[in-house]
Parts: C-alpha cells; structure tokens; sequence
C-alpha cells in the first residue's frame, strides 16, 4: 500500500491531480464506506424488486379484478413518477405518519430511517417494473403448457412457481438485467435523504478537499465498474440459464 | 408417432412482444386501463388523507384549501420543469442523433469513440452527470472576445442532456440497425450513394421505429428534471419542500407530495399510453 499512496502523494503535490482516497485513510474509509453502502443497497434493493416483480406478476394472474386492477395501478403511478418525489415522499410524507419509537440510548428516532426509506423506495420503483417485465415474460409461455400443468393437477400458484416462471424468467433475463442496471444508477438519489452511499461520499470527499474534478472522475468511472460488473454477471446468468435450442 | 421419436410441433416459448425499449419503458406493455386505476388512485390517497387529518387534531385550515392555496406556485415550478426537458430534449437529442451516426460510420476510429462515447453516458447515473455539469462546467464561457454566461439553469440543462444523448444514440443506432440490410442493397444497386440512402431510403423508414423510444425517453427525462432540486435549482419540488417549510404542519407533508407525483403522472402516463399506441400501430407482424 505504500508505494501506491505515495505515488498518489506525487501525483498531487507534481501535478495537481489530488485523489486524497488513495493516500488518505480518513477519505479512504470514508469512499469505501459509500461504495460498500451502494452496493449493500443496490443488492437489497435487486433482490426486493425482484420479489415483488414476481409477487406482482402472480397477482396480475388472477381471477379476481380487484387484486389485478390494484397491481396495475401499483405499476402505473410507480412507473409515471419521478422517483425522486416518491423518496421524498416516503421519507417526508409517510414516514411523519409512522409512530417513534425509543432506541437503546433512550432517543426517540423514527420507525425506519432514511436507509429504510431508501431501500423501500427504490425497490417499490424497480419493482413495478418487474411485474410488467415478469408479466411479458410469461405471455412468452404458450397456453398449452399451462394446460397441460392444470391437467396434471397443478394450482394456479404450483404452476406459476414449478412450470411457467421458469420458462418466463429466462425470456426475461435481459429485460430484467437492464431494469436492475437502472436500479443500481438510481440508489444516487438515496444521496438526496442523506443516505452516505458513494455520490454522498464523494461530495463529503470534494467540499472539503476541493478536488471536485478528481472526484467527479472517480465516481463516473466507479459507477461504471459497478455496471459493468452487474452486466457481466446478469450475462452469465442469462448464459447459465439458457433454454437449449431456443434463442429469443 | 410425434411424440414418441421425440420431435414435436408446440413451441417451447412463444416470441416474445416486448418492445426493446433503451432505458425502462415508461410504456412496454403499459395496457390500457380503464377508470377502476383512477378509482384506485383516488381511495388511496382520501385513505392518506384522512390518515393525515387524524394524526393532527385542532382544526386549522382545511388540507384541501391549503393545497389549493399553494397549487399556482407548485404549478408554475412544474412548468419550469416541463420547459427544463424541453429543452434538455432538444439538446440531447440533436448530439445523440450525431453520435448515433458516428456509430454506423465507415471510420473504424469515429465507430470506435462514438461507441465509447455513448456506452459512457447511457450507463452513469444521471445525477452524477448533472453533478458532473454543474460543478465542472465554466460559470462563463469566452470564445474570442465573446463572453457567454453559463446560468446555473443552463448548466443544468446541458447536464440533464448528457444522458439523454447516450440514450438518443443508442435508438438512432438501434433504429437504422432494425431495417433490414436488403434496403442497403437494393439502393446500393440503383446508384444510390451512401449519403442518399441513408437520407433518403434507411432514416425515414427507420425514424418511424424510433419515435416512441424516443417518447419514452422523453417521459423518464420529464421525472428526471426534479434532480435538478438537488442541485439548488428552484422546480416544482423545491417549492413543495417551500410550502411545507412556510406552513410548518406535519399534516400537509403527505396531500402536497401526492399532489406533485399527481402532476408528474398527469403528464407522463398519457405520454406512456401515446408511445404505446404508436408503438402499436408501427408494429411490423413478422
């Protein structure tokens, strides 16, 4: 490590280029705290999207217009609303609803805090459009195999977990991979509520070194890795998963 | 026997019918809905209402006339807004329609760095874009002895624009790829040059196939521009976030922030359901 900070130390001091994160441990830790609170959220909130995807596209299978009527709407004001006003909403709005309660310090702090709300948020959000992708997905799956699950004894929701979701899933792997990318870019508006994710992070980092610049390069190109890395291992998935003989 | 030798007819999976939209599609599969959505909308937010109204006891001023009160500011930042990602759509469109054609050019190097280029912009957060304008852009620019001014708003405009570009590139690129290549070369064989097919024969085919990913950027672009509070520009939600300071009443939080995502839907789902019909009526039956 030390050769590598003070190679950064040089790189400041010869020709202005001042990335403290290298060779300072204050906004070393600082940074890697916010890139491991991004990515914590970012898998959080993948997962819950993905659960309520799943959950969404099940009830939108059902007899009954009222549950598929609620979900389609769930979706609709989801998807057709800036994500920033619903953070804001939750964390402002529903959260001054929800009782206090009395942490171990005896300090009466909200139910759910701002990670809470963030994580809530974003995965409503990536959520609604899950179902829509889970439901396109499954409109892949022909009548007849699901027939032929209804002849064999199967329920709606035995068939829906044992025949069509994983015939569904595979279509909609790369619909999904790019909905999770969007998820991940959106986790920087956790920075708004004061969540210290990586954007966070890194303009605590700026507004006191003052290497705007220098930061704003290192959080593009972090941002990117992460993407890139999500993206490579989404393919991989879609690679593990795929159907032999049947290319979309 | 079909099924014994072990060959069969029934398809594994049908095609699928998503339209490959660039970013989240504010419509794919968006369906029509009737009036029970609406009707949904509206039991969910008097349920918040009145859940609002209990938690705050003495009566002041009725929710509905402090809301109504505070609508004509509210409304008038929204406006900013809507200005905002017109003219970030403007901008970001006529750099991603150049970056988009860099993408199909002959030169291996312009190919190369329009690829770049554009997997940059397409794949960082747009708040980190934003940031990136505000902060790094000149408060003035001087080309000779000319000094332009570069307004906070501005900044934000072009910043907003940046991702949008990436975006507009990738369905100009997409647009042109998805018509087949035997136009390419039927024109080829009249005479056509490079220049005339791709004016004359491949974009007015291909603009018709990009125009509603196109819309559906536009909509993500519009819910977008409320980053712009972030970064200390005054929109529709910093005057929200005013209202609420100047009123001080825990109660009025939640009927003000449903009213702004209220309005966001207002404007954003017709847009949804216009790129979903279009999307509909361009539809080739393959």
């Amino acid at each position: 490590m030390q050769p590598v900070a003070e190679f950064f130390r040089w790189l400041a001091d010869a020709h202005g280029i001042n990335l403290t994160i290298f060779y300072d441990s204050v906004d070393r830790s600082r940074f890697l705290t916010g890139l491991f609170t991004t990515i914590w959220l970012s898998i959080v909130c993948i997962f819950l999207s993905i659960l309520i995807g799943l959950t969404g596209a099940l009830i939108q299978g059902a007899h009954s217009p009222i549950p598929r009527a609620a979900v389609r709407s769930f979706v609709q004001f989801f998807r057709n609303t800036p994500p920033l006003v619903q953070l804001a909403f939750f964390y402002f709005a529903v959260s001054a609803l929800l009782p206090m309660v009395t942490d171990r310090h005896g300090v009466k702090v909200p139910l759910i805090d701002n990670v809470g709300w963030a994580i809530i948020s974003f995965s409503l959000f990536a959520g609604a459009f899950n179902v829509e992708i889970f439901r396109s997905g499954i409109e892949a799956v022909p009548k007849s195999t699901i027939e032929a699950a209804e002849a064999l004894g199967y329920t709606r929701v035995k068939a829906y977990l044992y025949i069509i979701m994983p015939l569904a899933f595979r279509v909609c792997l790369p619909a999904l991979g790019n909905n999770l990318v969007n998820l991940v870019k959106t986790t920087t508006l956790a920075y708004a509520i004061g969540v210290p994710e990586l954007l966070y992070a890194a303009a605590q980092i700026w507004s006191e070194v003052l290497n705007v610049r220098e930061m704003m390069w290192v959080l593009l190109f972090t941002y990117i890795i992460i993407v890139a890395v999500l993206v490579f291992v989404m393919h991989r998935w879609e690679r593990a998963l795929r159907i032999p003989g049947y290319s979309a | 026997m079909r099924t014994l030798s072990g060959t069969t007819d029934l398809p594994v999976l049908l095609p699928r019918r998503m339209p490959s939209a660039t970013e989240w599609g504010a419509a794919d599969g968006a369906r029509f809905f009737g009036s029970r959505t609406w009707l949904f909308l509206l039991l969910a937010m008097s349920a918040l209402s009145v859940a609002a109204q209990a938690s705050d006891a003495p009566a002041r001023a009725g929710i509905v006339e402090t809301v109504w009160k505070w609508m004509p500011l509210i409304s008038s930042g929204f406006l900013f807004n809507l200005l905002v990602s017109a003219a970030s759509m403007v901008l970001g469109t006529a750099l991603g329609v150049l970056l988009g054609l860099g993408q199909i050019s002959l030169h291996p190097s312009v190919r190369k760095a329009s690829w770049t280029l554009t997997q940059f912009f397409r794949n960082a957060p747009w708040l980190v874009l934003l940031f990136f304008a505000m902060f790094l852009l000149p408060f003035e620019l001087r080309i000779g002895g000319l000094v332009i001014p570069l307004p906070a708003w501005l900044k934000a405009i072009i910043g907003l624009s940046l991702p949008v570009m990436g975006n507009v590139a990738e369905i100009v690129r997409g647009g042109i790829r998805s018509i087949p290549t035997g136009q390419w070369e039927s024109a080829e064989s009249l005479a056509f040059s490079r220049m005339q097919i791709l004016w004359q024969i491949i974009i007015p085919q291909a603009v018709k196939r990009m125009i509603p990913p196109w819309m559906n950027l536009y909509a993500i672009l519009t819910m977008a521009t409320t980053l712009i509070s972030v970064v200390g520009i005054q929109d529709a939600m910093t005057l929200t976030r005013g209202a609420l300071v100047a009123e001080a009443r825990t109660d009025l939080y939640l009927p003000l922030y449903f009213m702004l995502l209220l309005m966001f839907f207002a404007y954003c789902y017709p847009i949804a359901r216009l790129t979903l019909m279009l999307e509909r009526r361009f539809a080739v039956n393959a």
